[in-house]
């Protein structure tokens, strides 16, 4: 075998335990998302005679159809997480779009309409990322409850946005600066103001770091438990306390496949937004973290 | 607002300076934009974190009250054995979940960077836990290290009868299977991270080094690794982060039990304030998780800023 051969044999061996190792590594990943697909659609009856971890014999919708609409969630009424979604639909849907709108302007402003001390505002501001929320989990307790609309989705939808703004400051600010400050003077030579630049001119430009903004505040606030669980009260609950109560409070047989159920239509409009758009969903998160 | 955006580009068309009422707020207008987010720092952020300390000197207990107790509530958080157990947990769990994320993100970035050929679809998988709740992927791991339902029964139901796995329900490994579940959900996303920085390290120094006949594995541990330490620094962060605010995972997982064995200072805070009418040892221990934020915040913020007083 001459020098090169050996070469390549060596190359071909390298590569197939690279593919291999990444092969291992995405069945863990994907492990528990498989497992919570087959379980959902088994019937307890077969879960209860055989393995729980198993292919169903036969697709069975009853799981899904308990989680959604039939189980008994602690003691409410209406009956399943389907109010639970609904809630998280009316609080996610206009603290987005609410979160992103400010953070847009803020942004704006931050890059091309500087003041003395806007750096140090924006400096502020940023620290308002890392806050660990218990730290201001009490105080904001008492001031829903002042304004009248503690455990509405209102204040929901509010205490979103206010602890969102950081964020969203932070993606409009950072990728503004990329854009050269000559585009605004031009501009304002040509008589456009400050609105007038920023609908015509700035939004128009910002289709990514929109794409990017909208997806991270949706993940956040989709996710989100510890506001949910805090300033929420059982007709406005978001649907991660909704799973969460299903989960750990209902009495009797566990019903594994409910959970299971239960558990994707909770994750299911992350997780679409994921697919979809994967692309922004990873810039989001690298944003402002990695440098160069 | 039609009208101000005229009166602004009058502004802004005159080269004189403003002297009209209407030049006058249209040079306000940004300032004037962002004043509703001042009011969220001033008061939401840094009047309520003040608010919080103030509560952790007074005798809160079910609802705010300002009779000032001194460091009692600090006296009292560190005599809570609960307290202590949750901030040896964190200080476990936060080491263990922080070192595996790294060091799987760094792993499976290097492994992806050989030019594989199913790359997007592999990034796309390890990554895809990160766009879930932590209640959802509580709620998965729970069923699956459950011992009597999940892995341990599947594996013993395949032959291997003595296979024990019981860490969920052992006071003496629960905090261990937090950590499963946290390295499962975020390492990918620490993936991410290095893999972009991968792709910016200076192709031609490593072409040098080729040249000048280092091997690959050389050229990983001399040159490419050392080159992304500002990624490590910067996930070091993130992760740091997300393990001192651990609060739904844990609690979805465990509950903090069996017992308080994987209790973490967010459940104890959160509990001690919104069900135990323990307020003021609450606000103290939310005053110490913010601390500690602070004291792996202030070196990199530092740095980011003197980085960017260099440009």
């Amino acid at each position: 075998m001459t020098e090169h051969n050996q070469r390549r044999y060596s190359d071909i061996s390298g590569r197939a335990i690279l593919y291999a190792l990444l092969g291992i590594m995405a069945l863990y990943y994907l492990l528990p998302l498989a497992l919570m697909i087959v379980t959902s659609f088994r019937s307890m009856d077969e879960i209860r005679m055989g393995q729980l971890i198993d292919w169903p014999t036969q697709l069975s919708l009853d799981a899904w159809r308990i989680a959604w609409d039939q189980a008994q969630i602690g003691a409410r009424s209406e009956k399943g997480l389907r109010p639970y979604f609904i809630n998280s639909l009316l609080m996610t849907l206009p603290a987005v779009a609410i979160s992103t709108m400010i953070g847009a302007i803020n942004g704006y402003v931050l890059s091309f309409w500087r003041f003395k001390g806007s750096n140090l505002f924006f400096g502020l501001l940023l620290f308002g990322c890392f806050i660990p929320f218990q730290a201001i989990l009490l105080p904001h307790a008492t001031v829903l409850g002042k304004m009248g609309i503690s455990g509405s989705i209102v204040g929901l939808v509010f205490t979103h946005v206010i602890y969102g703004v950081a964020f969203t400051t932070l993606f409009f600010r950072n990728y503004y600066v990329t854009i050269p400050g000559e585009l605004v003077k031009a501009a304002q030579l040509d008589g456009a103001g400050f609105w007038r630049i920023f609908f015509r001119i700035m939004l128009p430009l910002s289709t990514p770091i929109l794409t990017v903004c909208v997806i991270w505040q949706f993940t956040q606030v989709w996710n989100d438990f510890l506001f949910g669980v805090t300033f929420s009260d059982p007709s406005s609950q978001p649907i991660t306390v909704g799973l969460n109560n299903l989960v750990n409070s209902s009495t009797g047989e566990r019903r594994y496949n409910v959970d299971m159920a239960g558990a994707i239509i909770a994750a299911l409009p992350t997780l679409l937004v994921y697919v979809i758009a994967g692309k922004y969903f990873v810039r989001g998160l690298t944003a402002g973290s990695v440098k160069g | 607002m039609s009208q101000t955006l005229t009166s602004s580009s009058q502004a802004v068309r005159t080269p004189a300076p403003a002297r009209s009422p209407a030049d006058r707020i249209a040079q306000w207008i940004p300032k004037l934009v962002l004043s509703p987010t001042l009011v969220i720092v001033v008061v939401f952020f840094y009047g309520f974190i003040f608010w919080t300390g103030l509560l952790s000197f007074t005798n809160s207990r079910m609802l705010p009250s300002y009779g000032l107790v001194g460091w009692d509530n600090y006296v009292r958080l560190f005599n809570n054995e609960r307290w202590l157990v949750a901030l040896g947990n964190l200080g476990i769990y936060a080491f263990l979940f922080i070192v595996i994320c790294l060091v799987l993100g760094l792993l499976l970035a290097i492994l992806l960077d050989q030019k594989i050929r199913a790359e997007g679809a592999l990034r796309t998988i390890y990554l895809y836990p990160m766009a879930l709740s932590f209640i959802v992927t509580g709620t998965v791991w729970k069923w699956m290290l459950n011992p009597q339902v999940g892995l341990e029964q599947f594996v013993q139901s395949l032959g291997w009868e003595s296979f024990q796995f019981d860490w969920l329900v052992n006071p003496d490994f629960s905090i261990y299977t937090v950590v499963i579940a946290a390295v499962w959900q975020s390492s990918g996303f620490v993936m991410a991270l290095f893999l972009a920085g991968l792709r910016g390290v200076d192709d031609s120094i490593i072409k040098a080094a080729q040249i000048d006949g280092a091997s690959r594995f050389t050229i990983y541990t001399r040159i490419i690794i050392p080159s992304l330490r500002p990624v490590f620094f910067s996930a070091f962060i993130m992760l740091a982060h997300i393990a001192i605010k651990s609060f739904d995972l844990a609690l979805a997982l465990t509950g903090g039990g069996p017992g308080i064995s994987s209790d973490l200072p967010a459940i104890f805070m959160y509990q001690l304030s919104f069900t135990r009418n323990q307020m003021g040892i609450g606000a103290a221990s939310a005053m110490i998780m913010l601390l500690t934020v602070i004291a792996i915040l202030v070196p990199y913020l530092y740095s980011e800023l003197r980085v960017k007083k260099h440009d």
